[in-house]
């Protein structure tokens, strides 16, 4: 009687997935707790380590994120009036938007190890330590971040293959709902991410 | 009204289209299943902590014994912490009963996501066996204590991160049960149960799986931290890179402190479905009950700092927490107020359910009035991480999470089993367990007055008497748990078969058959009566 | 039966009007940044990240169409336990 129930109840897998999305938030929360205080005790060693990230690769997966998230919105839009085709394209955009995102993010580190900036590198070892905690807080929480990516990117790989076995249809869209509410929060999440370890001034 | 819905439906527990076995029960997402899917691994869990607690108790037994060295003792209370706590108290209630009854007690056929319940087990399975793989391998158990304060955690050589790590597996775990019982709790009651004609069971588990949903990502990441901490030292807390061992300390205790309230809640909530039952009466302040627990869950989150207060926390934290600590007793001390009331001109029934939940009251309330000293910084100062705590806290989660599961098993053990147990072996169950329990405890409060260490394997020779007092008294408890356990575990299969209503219930539990079918019921009940009103039930036997 | 939330769904002129702003945003972001406001700047930037992240919620998450009294009231119960997590360590942080 439980799957009669589930078409019976649009409601429950939507509220179901904003339960989890507060809990991922909360997640991110304690993180940003760290961050909050130790951006407090070392305000110079911040902002002297910030010089070391690259603000046009910040802004840029900014804008790739935002715009993943507008494919991802018209993509459900599409599905809810029918367009099946349509909305497996543009997810298929977003997936590309994603990998670019991963793509700048990987240079990025590439280069922070590069320059022995690390955790428990030598040189980074060498520095303040509030700039030892801001290397510390960037990899986890970038990295932490791209995780999710990857989860959200293998969600919607999932997503287009059910798509196309008709599983997913404008009669039954949850889980593409659902897979681009945790995309957005992706994107909100390095909304946040994004001034605080590149716009320090 | 009680075996007339489904005449010819097999129990829940009986094979269905022919798929029976270990099989069938590993892959089913039937609540009830679930739910004893869950009982079975919690009993074995608890069992085995029990055990780490009696060979704790023997090295205790007087100064001199060197049954272990005090690493070993370590270890021991750190596994009996890791299991009692993430393994049995925490999910306990939410996933025995949550499963097993909830659904029924809001008239529904299951949980809003049963394949998501499901997975929920898998992850506490795994969580449970990479904590079992932690202790052989890597340097072994954890001896840090369950708490993992760094920088110990830190530098101990053994293996931490994958001990923390299941503690991270046990957290989504715990956090997917708080989703499946929050949607639950919201979409699927039957016709005519409005969020005040919910037994109040339901609003102990609705509050519990906020605090589940809220508060376990914190310790989620705090975990994570410790992982990624010590195997890349990034230094959050870490000193000597600028990072705030203290920083750990508010992370962990941001969930933990909250975790007793998800270790409570449940209980507390089935205890007030108990005591109209058994003093047949309608719950004395029905909504006071229901919103006590809502400001429990959200008190209780804003307390956690007292935990910290001779840590080197500020001062003016000490004060902020230590008077919000004082808050939180207030809604716990409405909910004891109540049940009494309940009684007062009852028909009073001493089942042995009842038995345990009074007991539970008794106990719950003696350790929380000396939380009250706890919370108090001045007292605080000299009774932190003494034997006082140790009392304190083995008060309020075994008085009272033990005793509520307990009456809880006791309660719906003929739902469950279809049978009953014997009452007589009961009584004298709970009659040698209650006795040696306070034989046990009650002289740690007085130990940790007189200084007595938490954590220690030996002791000065001053304590001798009453250490050995609450050891003996320790041992007398397991003997009656396993005249309990053994009870309960005999009568299963042989026990006198019971009736849809043994006890004279009015939640909607009681109107299916003892146990009820694979679907609970056919068409959604229609509620028209509050959850405590007996008029027009008549007694079965 | 598509989306039982909505009374108005949103259309593509919404996502592109909110995408624009987004984009707009960050880069005044960006500018505020590189300007010489001290510590203000920190108040800015999250403000604008804030406005960001609410223009996602409302629109790209559809909240402004959203019925459910218990959906709407989550993220602001979640801010406000993130705020008292943070707020109550604060007490320790900012007076020992």
């Amino acid at each position: 009687m439980s799957s009669h129930e589930h078409a019976a109840d649009p409601d429950r897998g939507r509220i179901g997935m904003w339960l989890f999305i507060c809990t991922e938030i909360l997640l991110f929360g304690g993180l940003f707790l760290l961050y909050s205080v130790y951006r407090y005790k070392h305000p110079a060693d911040f902002h002297a380590a910030s010089l070391d990230l690259s603000r046009f690769a910040g802004t840029l997966n900014t804008i790739v994120l935002i715009s993943s998230s507008l494919t991802a919105a018209l993509a459900v839009h599409e599905l809810r009036e029918g367009r099946i085709a349509r909305a497996k394209l543009l997810i298929g955009a977003t997936l590309l938007c994603a990998l670019a995102f991963l793509t700048v993010k990987g240079f990025e580190w590439g280069a922070k190890f590069e320059h022995g900036l690390y955790p428990n590198a030598p040189h980074l070892l060498s520095l303040p330590p509030g700039q030892i905690l801001y290397f510390g807080l960037y990899f986890t929480m970038t990295g932490l971040h791209a995780v999710h990516v990857i989860v959200g990117m293998g969600v919607f790989g999932y997503g287009l293959r059910e798509m196309s076995r008709g599983k997913v249809t404008l009669k039954n869209p949850i889980l593409i709902e659902n897979a681009t509410l945790f995309w957005h929060l992706i994107d909100i999440i390095w909304i946040f991410l994004f001034p605080l370890f590149y716009l320090i001034s | 009204m009680g075996d007339t819905t489904h005449p010819a439906a097999a129990p829940y527990f009986a094979p269905h289209d022919g798929k029976g076995g270990i099989l069938a029960w590993l892959t089913s997402t039937n609540h009830k299943r679930i739910g004893i899917l869950y009982l079975a691994l919690i009993g074995f869990f608890f069992s085995t902590a029990v055990v780490l607690g009696v060979l704790m108790r023997i090295q205790l037994q007087s100064p001199g014994m060197r049954l272990m060295d005090a690493r070993t003792y370590n270890i021991l209370f750190t596994m009996h912490g890791i299991l009692q706590i993430f393994l049995v108290v925490i999910p306990g209630i939410p996933t025995i009963f949550g499963n097993f009854a909830l659904p029924m007690l809001v008239g529904a056929n299951d949980m809003a996501f049963p394949r998501l319940n499901l997975f929920s087990w898998y992850l506490f399975l795994s969580g449970a066996i990479l904590a079992g793989v932690a202790v052989f391998t890597n340097g072994g158990a954890p001896d840090t204590g369950w708490t993992f304060y760094v920088p110990f955690s830190l530098k101990t050589s053994v293996n931490v991160p994958l001990a923390t790590f299941a503690v991270f597996v046990l957290g989504m775990s715990s956090i997917l049960t708080g989703i499946n019982i929050v949607t639950t709790v919201h979409q699927l009651r039957a016709p005519g149960m409005t969020f005040f004609k919910m037994p109040l069971s339901v609003w102990g588990l609705y509050a519990t799986a906020w605090v589940q949903i809220l508060a376990t990502p914190i310790v989620g990441i705090t975990m994570l931290l410790i992982v990624v901490e010590r195997l890349f030292g990034i230094g959050v807390f870490d000193p000597t890179k600028g990072g705030d061992p203290l920083l750990y300390q508010h992370l962990f205790w941001i969930y933990s402190h909250p975790a007793v309230y998800i270790m409570i809640l449940p209980a507390m909530g089935i205890i007030s479905d108990l005591f109209p039952v058994f003093s047949r009466k309608n719950i004395f302040g029905y909504k006071m009950i229901a919103f006590s627990s809502l400001a429990i869950a959200s008190v209780g989150s804003l307390v956690w700092g007292h935990h910290m207060y001779v840590s080197g926390q500020s001062d003016t934290a000490n004060i902020v927490f230590s008077l919000l600590t004082f808050l939180v007793a207030v809604p716990s001390a409405i909910k004891v107020f109540n049940w009494i009331a309940t009684m007062y001109k009852g028909s009073i029934k001493l089942e042995p359910p009842f038995l345990f939940a009074l007991t539970f009251v008794f106990l719950f309330s003696i350790g929380g009035l000396s939380g009250l000293f706890l919370g108090a910084l001045a007292a605080n100062v000299q009774l932190h991480d003494t034997y006082f705590v140790v009392a304190h806290f083995h008060y309020i989660i075994f008085g009272g999470f033990g005793f509520g599961i307990f009456a809880a098993l006791h309660y719906w053990y003929p739902k469950m089993t279809g049978r009953m147990y014997s009452k007589r072996a009961a009584v004298i169950g709970w009659l040698v367990t209650f006795v040696g329990f306070n034989a046990f405890y009650f002289p740690m409060f007085i130990m940790g007055w007189q200084g007595m260490p938490r954590r220690y394997y030996a002791y000065l020779p001053k304590f001798a008497e009453l250490q050995l007092l609450s050891s003996l008294g320790s041992y007398v408890m397991v003997a009656g748990l396993v005249v309990i356990i053994g009870n309960l575990l005999y009568n299963a299969k042989r026990g006198e078969k019971a009736s849809a209503n043994p006890w004279g219930g009015a939640t909607l539990e009681w109107t299916l058959p003892s146990p009820p079918p694979l679907e609970n019921w056919e068409e959604p009940p229609t509620v028209t009566k509050g959850p405590y009103d007996y008029s027009g039930l008549g007694e079965e036997k | 039966m598509s989306d039982t939330t909505s009374e108005r769904k949103p259309g593509y002129k919404t996502y592109f009007a909110v995408y624009a702003a987004l984009v707009c945003l960050t880069a005044i972001t960006v500018t505020t940044a590189s300007l010489n406001i001290g510590r203000l700047a920190i108040f800015a930037v999250l403000a604008i990240a804030g406005t960001k992240s609410v223009l996602v919620l409302l629109y790209f998450m559809h909240l402004r169409y959203e019925k459910r009294l218990l959906v709407k009231i989550l993220i602001p119960i979640v801010v406000a336990t993130l705020a008292v997590f943070i707020g109550l360590t604060y007490t320790d942080i900012l007076y020992r």
